[in-house]
């Protein structure tokens, strides 16, 4: 069970359950991006307002598994009234989070080399990548918002 | 008289010892594949160990018994089934899937024409609806579909209107996610009467009751190896000689032809005609050692067996969990299938077979590739078990225990 746990962790549970910025912003002016698992047909909808340079707000909906719901919460959270470039930042310390480290995981499950301490509740993420086939759903709203940047660009 | 003993089987099948996160495997997702027993698995390597060789035209020894180790398998599924035409009825494709695109992309095309309507369901898997979709593009035939009612079943009710200009019905004789079984045998009788043929998919059937092509009066039926106890890598399409007799060929290549010259090529005839280069040998020797085996059970003991389980689940899924875990599918047990898939409040089915998983229960999250289906119930997944002629009513013990952790887990 303690896999179990380190995945399904209380503050995992807690977002899941009570998602942060659910909800959708006026699309115009808001950037308004789909993504979607085809996989386990996860859908989220994310909207950005972006005003000066930092992500003024954000929202999401759709429907998915604890990981992707709990993950596009902690998500929101994290980035909502940072610099573009501070979100840009956020996302790819979280993309290293999630990434598979085989030889570390190998001795004691963690990856490699991000500071956790920096990235705050993100971090009960982290339980994921000993269940790769869950990667997908954690990294889904991520790539979403990765997708939204994009078009300011 | 078989003396079928889902214990037995349970021991003549490898991968039950299995042990996962620490627990026995408790595996309840045969809908989706099913596990092959030790005869099966013997077979295929008996047959590379002593005889593997190419199949048809071969003059030395090892050759000629590959060549009928591969036909006798393909007389053992036409007896199985009760082809009329015998063996030469008998197609080997690579699964389910590609029996279905064989129909649409020989029969379809040589015979529908613009405005053809082929009927096909709301509860049909993936693979008995986007040959058709592709079809129509090619062909601009119609597609279109039987409702699903509330009660997870076939609505019948507009089934005459529903026909015209129906050339061919194809339906599911059991729904993978519902586990709803079909009235095929009306169904035939409806197709003909308007002129129509019958498609059947039988690939969640044809290990869990006795499949007589012939009393059902239907014109084709097709399944997967890997769905009755068999390896993966081989299907069947069955239908009626005179029919095969007139279809184009599918894949071309080595196997199929009769001639080949500078100017063009002459296919061959009968089932071969749709077996283009060297066919799963093993595969098929694997498949008719499954038949075998299935035959030694007795299908009538194993549809009792296994509709006790069905009942007995479906009871304790109703009464354990204060209404917070629906089955997606008829309740009563008239005209269905030990397929049962769940909806439970609060708890995504992703979820709980990551749950499931920690207590070596294998269950299947997911559309189950019938996405029309469940947007019928508006429902973007479900979590299925599925029985097989190994389970034991212990393997609902663990699955109801499992899933009691699933739910207090996510509150």
């Amino acid at each position: 069970m303690s896999n179990l746990e380190d995945l399904y962790r209380e503050i995992i549970l807690d977002h899941y359950r009570s998602p942060r910025n659910r909800g959708e912003l006026a699309s115009p002016p808001a950037i308004r991006v789909e993504g979607f698992n085809p996989l386990c047909g996860d859908e989220l909808v994310v909207y950005l307002n972006v005003e000066d340079g930092t992500l003024s707000d954000i929202k999401i909906t759709g429907h998915g598994c604890s990981i992707s719901q709990s993950s596009s919460s902690l998500m929101s959270a994290a980035v909502k009234g940072k610099s573009l470039e501070q979100v840009r930042e956020i996302i790819g310390t979280f993309k290293q989070l999630m990434t598979v480290h085989e030889s570390t995981l190998a001795h004691d499950g963690e990856p490699a080399k991000v500071d956790l301490r920096a990235i705050g509740e993100l971090a009960a993420l982290q339980g994921v990548v000993k269940f790769p086939v869950r990667i997908k759903c954690a990294t889904l709203a991520w790539n979403t918002l990765s997708q939204g940047l994009d078009q300011l660009d | 008289m078989t003396s079928y003993d889902p214990r037995r089987v349970r021991s003549d099948t490898p991968l039950m010892n299995r042990v996962i996160n620490g627990h026995p495997i408790t595996y309840l997702d045969s809908a989706s594949s099913s596990l092959p027993p030790r005869a099966v698995i013997e077979a295929m390597s008996r047959y590379y160990e002593l005889r593997h060789a190419n199949v048809h035209r071969g003059v030395f020894q090892t050759a000629v018994e590959a060549t009928d180790a591969y036909e006798s398998a393909r007389e053992a599924i036409a007896n199985f089934i009760g082809a009329p035409g015998g063996s030469g009825e008998i197609v080997f494709t690579k699964n389910a899937t590609e029996s279905f695109n064989l129909i649409a992309k020989s029969w379809g095309r040589a015979n529908l024409t613009p405005g053809d309507v082929v009927l096909i369901t709301e509860m049909e898997h993936h693979a008995n609806i986007v040959p058709w979709f592709q079809l129509r593009e090619v062909n601009g035939i119609e597609v279109r579909f039987i409702p699903v009612g509330d009660d997870f079943r076939l609505d019948l009710s507009n089934i005459d209107e529903l026909m015209t200009g129906v050339k061919l019905l194809s339906v599911t004789s059991m729904s993978n996610v519902l586990g709803t079984i079909n009235p095929i045998k009306e169904l035939a009788e409806v197709a003909h009467r308007h002129g129509a043929l019958i498609a059947v998919d039988a690939a969640q059937s044809v290990a869990h009751s006795a499949t007589d092509v012939r009393d059902l009066d239907v014109d084709f039926v097709i399944f997967s190896g890997h769905k009755m106890l068999g390896p993966t890598g081989i299907g069947v399409l069955w239908t009626r000689e005179d029919i095969l007799a007139d279809m184009p060929p599918f894949l071309g290549g080595g196997g199929m032809i009769a001639d080949v010259r500078l100017d063009g090529y002459t296919p061959a005839s009968g089932p071969t005609r749709f077996e283009a280069g060297t066919p799963p040998i093993a595969e098929a020797v694997g498949l008719g050692a499954a038949v075998r085996y299935l035959e030694g059970l007795g299908m009538a003991d194993v549809v009792r067996h296994e509709r006790s389980l069905t009942e007995d689940a479906l009871t304790r899924l109703a009464d354990g969990f204060a209404g917070r875990v629906r089955v997606i599918g008829p309740h009563d047990m008239a005209a269905r299938g030990a397929v049962i898939s769940l909806d439970v409040d609060g708890v995504h089915p992703h979820d709980i077979a990551q749950v499931l998983d920690q207590f070596g229960v294998c269950v299947r999250p997911g559309h189950h590739c019938a996405k029309p289906l469940m947007r019928r119930f508006g429902l973007a997944a479900t979590a299925r078990a599925s029985f097989g002629p190994y389970s034991l009513h212990s393997d609902t013990d663990v699955l109801i225990e499992a899933l009691g952790h699933a739910v207090s887990m996510f509150g």
